[in-house]
């Protein structure tokens, strides 16, 4: 059975245009000139306009990049030293709970994750705002970064970094100019993923953030509840270009870089 | 001729990672869980046996390091379980765990009965856009949850698009109310974590020798046969881990029951929300959180028992 039959394409199709059909009617509809969001008046770019005049919005969008791109660094770093540590020490006391705890927050409820976390930064008499955001952010999506970057070490070549160390380079060194330039694809991805859920988050950041520190997703929510609007419809539209556009950047990088290995690796056989 | 390196064990220069450097790389991550993780725990474990109170933080006792180093007796009694046989007896708290696990369950079964088509679909595909689809199912996950939800809402609505259409098409005559009813609720858990139930069964279909099935169809078997002997049989490690991975979170959704479902929907992860923000009820969002993971625990140690397995398989 070789061809694709028209039962599968037909089910792929519909599969993925329940997927996209949402997102694209959004889309379409932040360039609708009606305040009216369920009818069509025509052409316009006006709600984008407005955007930049909301100064709550704007407010919100620089705390949301300054968290995420925060967040995201922090966590990219202490993600790959716990992927590193689940893949090379076997034996260390605790690494039962410690893989425990790594893999628990995929899984954990947001409100329990969120409600754990503020009550921590209470009984320390923390203020809560910007910086009690990021701590919560890098806890909650460290695990993402540690399994993406874990799928990769699993895979690589180890003698690689064996033969550099018995010629002498210290193990540190050996991990930052042979291990990490292999496994980097995977490092880069595992921030964008942080990156994104930070920007998403709307719970964790609600239970976490203070006065003075109100994320983009805590806004569109509080605008949300109150019906939909083209402004919203606006904000969504251009996050979901900045994300796309990342996601896509990074897949074209990562298939140029495996395209170059590939011929590499045919270079060295010949 | 050049000297070939000798490597006979006693000459071996390789450097091994000193004990600190080891040290170092497991304690940074270690102790970041251990407090930011582990310690929240205890800390919600702790104030769900204590008393609400009027004051800041609003629950009593509040104790402190001095307490616990000099016995802290008098203030370890005021420690009580209300707060669960509060929830045990309020018919509001039981209800919603029981209805957050069958509108898990339920979504869970919809998103396996539209992710199997589409999983398959794309494991037959031809190889040279297989990754395409792929990444196709993927790139949904990375724009915001918050975004996909709220676009159903403009859809759902009473005067939405879809009522627009199904009313030009004079399928039906009156516009439905699907919007805030539990039907809502379906359509955004199951259009959210769709990408979580495709993914792991085409992962485990496209690992399967498709020879298999062909040898079967060559010896008379129908392709229907075919495929409930041979192909679910196979793909069932990515049906289980695609069935956990979205029943799970979907059990504590705040999002989609809060924006899709009406104010009659009971979900437990709303619940919780609302009485922490609305109630300022600590002490019970902590009891309602500990029970909540207490329900949950059990599909995640399976969960992960299952994954062990297949790790252990390869």
């Amino acid at each position: 059975m070789k061809h694709w039959s028209g039962f599968n394409i037909a089910s792929v199709a519909v599969g993925l245009a329940f997927l996209y059909l949402p997102i694209t009617i959004l889309v379409i509809y932040s360039f609708n000139a009606s305040r009216l969001v369920t009818v069509w008046g025509g052409f316009s770019t006006h709600w984008y306009g407005e955007l930049f005049h909301n100064q709550g919005l704007m407010d919100a969008a620089w705390v949301t990049i300054r968290v995420a791109l925060l967040s995201a660094s922090v966590t990219t770093v202490l993600g790959t030293m716990a992927a590193v540590v689940l893949n090379r020490f076997h034996r260390f006391p605790g690494r039962l709970l410690f893989s425990g705890m790594v893999a628990a927050p995929m899984v954990m409820p947001d409100v329990i994750l969120g409600l754990s976390l503020l009550l921590l930064f209470v009984s320390l008499d923390l203020d809560r705002g910007f910086w009690t955001v990021v701590l919560a952010h890098i806890t909650c999506t460290m695990c993402f970064v540690t399994v993406v970057v874990q799928s990769r070490l699993v895979s690589f070549d180890r003698s690689l970094e064996e033969a550099a160390q018995d010629l002498g380079c210290p193990p540190w060194k050996a991990f930052f100019l042979v291990t990490l330039p292999v496994i980097w694809p995977a490092v880069a991805a595992g921030w964008m993923l942080t990156f994104t859920l930070s920007l998403d988050d709307l719970v964790i950041a609600s239970f976490t953030s203070g006065p003075g520190a109100t994320t983009l997703p805590m806004k569109i929510y509080s605008q949300v509840r109150l019906g939909v609007t083209p402004e919203i419809n606006a904000v969504c539209t251009i996050l979901i270009a900045i994300v796309s556009l990342g996601v896509v950047v990074a897949a074209l990088v990562n298939r140029r870089q495996e395209q170059r290995r590939a011929r590499d690796e045919r270079l060295a056989a010949q | 001729m050049t000297a070939v390196p000798d490597n006979s064990p006693g000459q071996r220069t390789r450097r091994r990672p000193s004990r600190l450097s080891r040290g170092f790389v497991v304690a940074v991550p270690y102790l970041w869980l251990l407090f930011f993780f582990l310690l929240p725990f205890l800390i919600v474990f702790k104030i769900s046996f204590s008393q609400t109170a009027i004051a800041q933080p609003p629950y009593l006792p509040v104790i402190g390091l001095a307490d616990l180093v000099s016995g802290g007796w008098t203030k370890l009694r005021q420690l009580t379980i209300d707060n669960y046989t509060w929830i045990a007896g309020d018919p509001l708290y039981v209800k919603a765990y029981l209805s957050s696990l069958r509108m898990a369950a339920i979504s869970t079964a919809l998103a396996l009965l539209v992710g199997y088509p589409v999983a398959y679909g794309i494991a037959r595909a031809p190889r040279s856009i297989r990754s395409l689809l792929v990444m196709l199912t993927i790139l949904p996950f990375w724009t915001s949850f918050l975004i996909r939800v709220y676009a159903w809402i403009g859809i759902l609505k009473n005067e939405g698009l879809l009522n627009q259409l199904l009313l030009w098409l004079g399928v039906i005559a009156q516009p439905l109310t699907i919007l805030n009813t539990d039907v809502a609720i379906y359509i955004g858990i199951v259009y959210s974590y769709l990408p979580f139930m495709i993914l792991p069964i085409y992962a485990s279909l496209e690992r399967m020798d498709h020879r298999l099935v062909e040898a079967a169809n060559d010896l008379g078997c129908p392709p229907t046969r075919a495929f409930w002997a041979i192909t679910f049989p196979l793909s069932l490690p990515g049906v289980l881990a695609g069935i956990f991975l979205v029943f799970i979170p979907a059990v504590g959704e705040f999002v989609i029951p809060d924006l899709l479902g009406g104010s009659s929907t009971l979900m437990i992860g709303k619940t919780l929300w609302d009485e922490f923000f609305s109630n300022r009820d600590w002490p019970v969002s902590s009891a309602v959180a500990v029970v909540l993971l207490m329900v949950l625990v059990i599909p995640i140690m399976i969960f992960q028992r299952l994954q062990a397995r297949q790790e252990g398989a390869v």
